[in-house]
C-alpha cells in the first residue's frame, strides 16, 4: 500500500533539473490525462521526480500539490530521491520464485548490502529494486538491468553483468 | 547468394543474448565474405529455444537453438546457411513437435514475419479484418463478435461482443476504445510477445472495435516493466499512421481512428479496468465502484470499450474468418483458443496457443516437459496471483473457464506456473497476502489491511497456536471474499485457500 506521508520538506530545483522539468510539462501538458506523462519525463531526463517538481507541475495542470503527491507516492515507478549510477530490478513473482529467485535475492542482498531489495549501495553505483514479474517467466529467474532484461539469471550470471555494468560508463534506460 | 537470417527482436530473446548472436553472425559473416541478411522477428515461442535463429531455405526455414554468440563460428562452419547439421539443429521450425502441435489463431505471425514491416503484415493476412469492417454496418460487426463467442483474455471472461454492445448503444459526443495491456501476472507474457511481434494485429483489433462501436480515439496502457513492448508499439503506431491505417482517414474510408500510447508506473492493481481508466487520466489508480460500467462512463466520463491485449488481437481474424469459424474451436461456453503461457519450473517453457479444452497435465508434460530441475512437479498456480495453486489430482481439468471456476480455480490470462517438490506452499501462500498488501489500492479495509494481517496470522500458524491461527485465516479470506469492492482482495483468498487446502502438510504445526 503506497504511503500518504506528507512531502518531505522539498529543496528547490536546481537550474538543470528546473529545465527539465519546464520542458516536459511544455512539451506534455495538453495531453489529456497529462501527469503520468509528465511525470515519467521527468524520471527518464533526471532519474527520480523531486518533490520541489510537484508545485510546478500541479501549477501547470491545475491540479494542488497534493494531487501530485498522491500520484507519485501510488506508483511504485516514481523515486523521490536520485538513483545510483546503475538501476537493478529483481524479479520477486512467482513464476521466479518456481526457480529460485530467492537465493537470488539473498545473494543480491549479501554482494550489495541493500536490504530488502530496496535502496542503494553506499557507494551510490547501484540502486536495487524489487519487479513484480517482467514477463520473461519462461525463463526465470529474471532481473533487469539497467532497463535491459536478462533471464536465467544465476547468481554467478548477476556477478558477471554487474561486473560489465560498472566497467561500462553510465546506465542505459532504466 | 543472399541468406535470410531470423533472430527474434523479442525481449525474452534478447534476455538470452539475440543481439550479441546477431553481432557474431554479422561479423562472422563478413569475414567468411558471405552476404546474409537478418530479420529481426518476434519469437516463435518456444522460449527454452531462445535464441533461436532461423536460416531460410530452399525447403522453408530450419532452427537452430539456443544459440550463444560463441556457437556462431561452429554453425557457420557446420554451414548451417544451407541448414547443414550441428548439435543445435532442430530442422524445419514449423515441423518441431511443440510448434506443429498447436493451433495458431490470434499468434498467427507473431515469429514469422518482422514486426513492422506494413507490406509483411499484409502479405501474411494483416488487415483483411480491417477492410471487411469497414465495407460493414456497426451493429454487424459487433454480431460477428458475438457470434465468435470471443470472450475478455484479461481475467474475467466477459463475452467481448456484448459489451461492444452496450457502448455502440450509448449516446456520447466521444467513446473511445482502451487496451489493456498491463499484463500484471506472474507467468504471463502472450500480451507483451504479440506487441513486440505482431503490433500492427493490435492496432487493427483496436480499430475495428473503434468501428464496431464509434469511438474515433484509442488508448494503449502499457505496463512499464516492458520497454521493448514500447519501442516496438510507438513505432508500429508512427507508421501505421504514415501509412494511413490509422488516423483522420482509414485506409481510405473516410472514417476515422487513431491510436495513443500511455505508459503505466510500476502497479499491478492498475491492470483493474477502472484502476486502469483512472491512471489513463493522470490520477492514483484507485478502483471505481461500479456501476456505472466502464462501457458506458469509462475513459474521461465517456464509453469505452475496455479489452485485454489477446481479446482485441483476435479480432481481426475473427472478421477476416467469420465469427463462426472462431466459434467452432474450443468447448461448451470457452469458444476459440487461447495462448497459454507455460512459466517457471519446466523444462519447455514457452507460447502453447491451442483450442480451450487441453488438460493442464497435456500442456505441462507434452508440451512442458515436466519440470526444468528433473524433480517432480508438485504444485500448479493457473491464472496469475490471484489464481488457485492445482495439486496433482487437479491436473486433468480441461482448461476452459467453466471447468476450472468448478474445481475452485481460474483461467484468467492463462499463465501456467509450475512449482516442482522443493517448493514451500506456506511461502507461497504467505507471499499471497504480501502481494495483496504492497499493490491494494487502498480503497477497501479488509484488502488494505486485512493483507498484513494475512502475513501475520500465516507466521503465527506454529506449534499450539497452529490450529487457532488457521481459523483466523479462514475468517479472514471469507472478509476479503465478501468485502473486497474488486477482485485484488476478492481474489486473493484463492491462492491462499487452495495452498492450505491441497497442501495441508506444509502448514503443520512445527
Ligand atoms: C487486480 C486486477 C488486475 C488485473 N490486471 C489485468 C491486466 O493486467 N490485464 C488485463 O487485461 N486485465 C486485467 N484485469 C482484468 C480487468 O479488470 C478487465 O476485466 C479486463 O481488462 C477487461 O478486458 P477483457 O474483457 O478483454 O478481458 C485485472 C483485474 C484485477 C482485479
Ligand atoms: S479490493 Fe483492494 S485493490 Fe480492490 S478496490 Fe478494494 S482495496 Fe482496492
Ligand atoms: S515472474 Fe519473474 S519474470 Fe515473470
Amino acid at each position: 500500500m503506497p504511503s500518504d506521508a506528507p512531502s518531505a520538506h522539498a529543496g528547490a530545483l536546481d537550474p538543470a533539473q528546473s529545465a527539465a522539468v519546464s520542458a516536459a510539462i511544455e512539451r506534455l501538458r495538453d495531453l489529456p490525462g497529462a501527469l503520468l506523462p509528465i511525470l515519467h519525463a521527468v524520471q527518464a531526463e533526471l532519474g527520480f521526480v523531486p518533490p520541489a517538481a510537484h508545485e510546478p507541475i500541479a501549477a501547470a495542470l491545475n491540479l494542488s500539490r497534493a494531487d501530485v503527491h498522491g500520484v507519485v507516492t501510488f506508483y511504485h515507478d516514481f523515486r523521490s530521491a536520485p538513483p545510483g549510477e546503475h538501476v537493478l530490478k529483481v524479479c520477486r513473482a512467482e513464476a521466479c520464485q518456481a526457480m529460485g529467485c530467492a537465493q537470488l535475492e539473498r545473494h543480491v542482498e549479501q554482494r550489495t548490502g541493500v536490504a530488502k531489495l530496496h535502496g542503494t549501495t553506499a557507494d551510490g553505483k547501484l540502486t536495487v529494486e524489487p519487479v513484480y514479474c517482467l514477463g520473461n517467466c519462461a525463463l526465470s529467474p529474471s532481473v533487469q538491468l539497467d532497463g535491459r532484461v536478462f533471464g536465467r539469471v544465476t547468481p554467478a550470471r548477476l556477478d558477471a553483468l554487474l561486473a560489465a555494468a560498472q566497467r561500462g560508463a553510465k546506465g542505459g534506460r532504466s | 547468394m543472399t541468406v535470410t537470417v531470423y533472430v527474434p527482436r523479442d525481449s525474452a530473446a534478447l534476455s538470452m543474448g539475440a543481439d550479441e548472436v546477431v553481432d557474431a553472425i554479422v561479423k562472422e559473416a563478413a569475414a567468411r565474405k558471405q552476404t546474409v541478411q537478418l530479420v529481426r522477428n518476434g519469437s516463435r515461442g518456444m522460449l527454452w529455444l531462445e535464441p533461436l535463429v532461423e536460416v531460410q531455405t530452399d525447403t522453408g526455414r530450419v532452427a537452430y537453438g539456443p544459440v550463444t554468440a560463441a556457437d556462431v563460428p561452429a554453425l557457420f562452419d557446420a554451414g548451417f546457411l544451407n541448414g547443414g547439421d550441428h548439435s543445435l539443429a532442430h530442422g524445419p521450425t514449423e515441423q518441431i513437435p511443440y510448434f506443429a502441435k498447436q493451433q495458431r489463431f490470434t499468434m498467427c505471425r507473431v515469429g514469422v514475419t518482422d514486426p513492422l514491416d506494413l507490406a509483411a503484415y499484409e502479405a501474411h493476412g494483416g488487415l483483411e479484418g480491417l477492410r471487411k469492417a469497414l465495407a460493414m454496418a456497426p451493429a454487424a460487426i459487433v454480431e460477428e463478435v458475438v457470434a465468435s463467442g470471443l470472450r475478455g483474455r484479461g481475467g474475467a471472461g466477459f463475452p467481448a461482443g456484448i459489451k461492444w454492445r452496450t457502448v455502440l448503444g450509448a449516446q456520447a459526443d466521444q467513446k473511445y476504445v482502451a487496451c489493456n495491456a498491463d499484463e500484471g501476472d506472474s507467468g504471463t507474457f502472450s500480451d507483451r510477445m504479440l506487441m513486440e511481434g505482431d503490433p500492427y494485429c493490435l492496432l487493427e483489433g483496436m480499430a475495428i472495435a473503434g468501428l464496431a462501436v464509434g469511438a474515433t480515439q484509442g488508448y494503449v496502457y502499457l505496463r512499464s516493466e516492458y520497454p521493448d513492448a514500447q519501442l516496438m508499439l510507438s513505432t508500429a503506431i508512427a507508421r501505421a499512421r504514415a501509412a494511413g491505417w490509422l488516423g483522420d482517414d482509414v485506409l481510405g474510408s473516410g472514417k476515422a481512428f487513431d491510436v495513443h500510447l500511455r505508459m503505466g508506473a510500476g502497479s499491478y492493481v492498475c491492470g483493474e479496468e477502472t484502476a486502469m481508466l483512472e491512471s489513463l487520466e493522470g490520477k492514483r489508480g484507485v478502483v471505481r465502484a461500479k456501476p456505472p460500467l466502464p462501457a458506458l462512463v469509462g475513459l474521461f466520463g465517456k464509453p469505452t470499450v475496455v479489452n485485454n491485449v489477446m481479446t482485441l488481437a483476435a479480432v481481426p481474424r475473427i472478421l477476416a474468418d467469420g465469427g463462426a469459424a472462431y466459434a467452432a474451436l474450443g468447448v461448451g461456453r470457452s469458444k476459440g483458443t487461447l495462448p497459454f503461457q507455460l512459466a517457471g519450473n519446466l523444462k519447455h517453457g514457452g507460447l502453447v496457443e491451442l483450442p480451450f479444452g487441453a488438460t493442464l497435465r497435456t500442456l505441462l508434460f507434452e508440451f512442458g516437459g515436466g519440470s526444468a530441475s528433473g524433480r517432480p512437479l508438485r504444485a500448479v498456480q493457473v491464472g496469475g496471483p490471484l489464481g488457485s495453486y492445482l495439486p496433482e489430482s487437479q491436473w486433468d481439468t480441461p482448461l476452459d473457464y467453466e471447468a476450472f471456476a468448478a474445481v475452485g480455480g481460474l483461467v484468467g490470462h492463462g499463465g501456467i506456473v509450475a512449482f516442482d517438490d522443493t517448493v514451500d506452499m506456506r511461502a507461497q501462500a504467505r507471499y499471497a497476502m504480501e502481494f495483496c498488501a504492497v499493490e491494494s489500492c487502498g480503497k477497501c479495509t479488509p484488502c488494505r489491511i486485512g493483507s498484513t494481517r494475512g502475513v501475520e496470522v500465516i507466521d503465527k500458524m506454529r506449534g499450539k497456536e497452529r490450529d487457532r491461527q488457521e481459523a483466523l485465516l479462514r475468517d479472514l479470506c471469507t472478509t476479503l471474499k465478501d468485502a473486497s469492492l474488486c477482485a485484488m482482495g476478492g481474489l486473493t483468498p484463492l491462492p491462499v485457500l487452495s495452498a492450505l487446502d491441497h497442501f495441508a502438510e506444509d502448514f503443520a504445526a512445527d
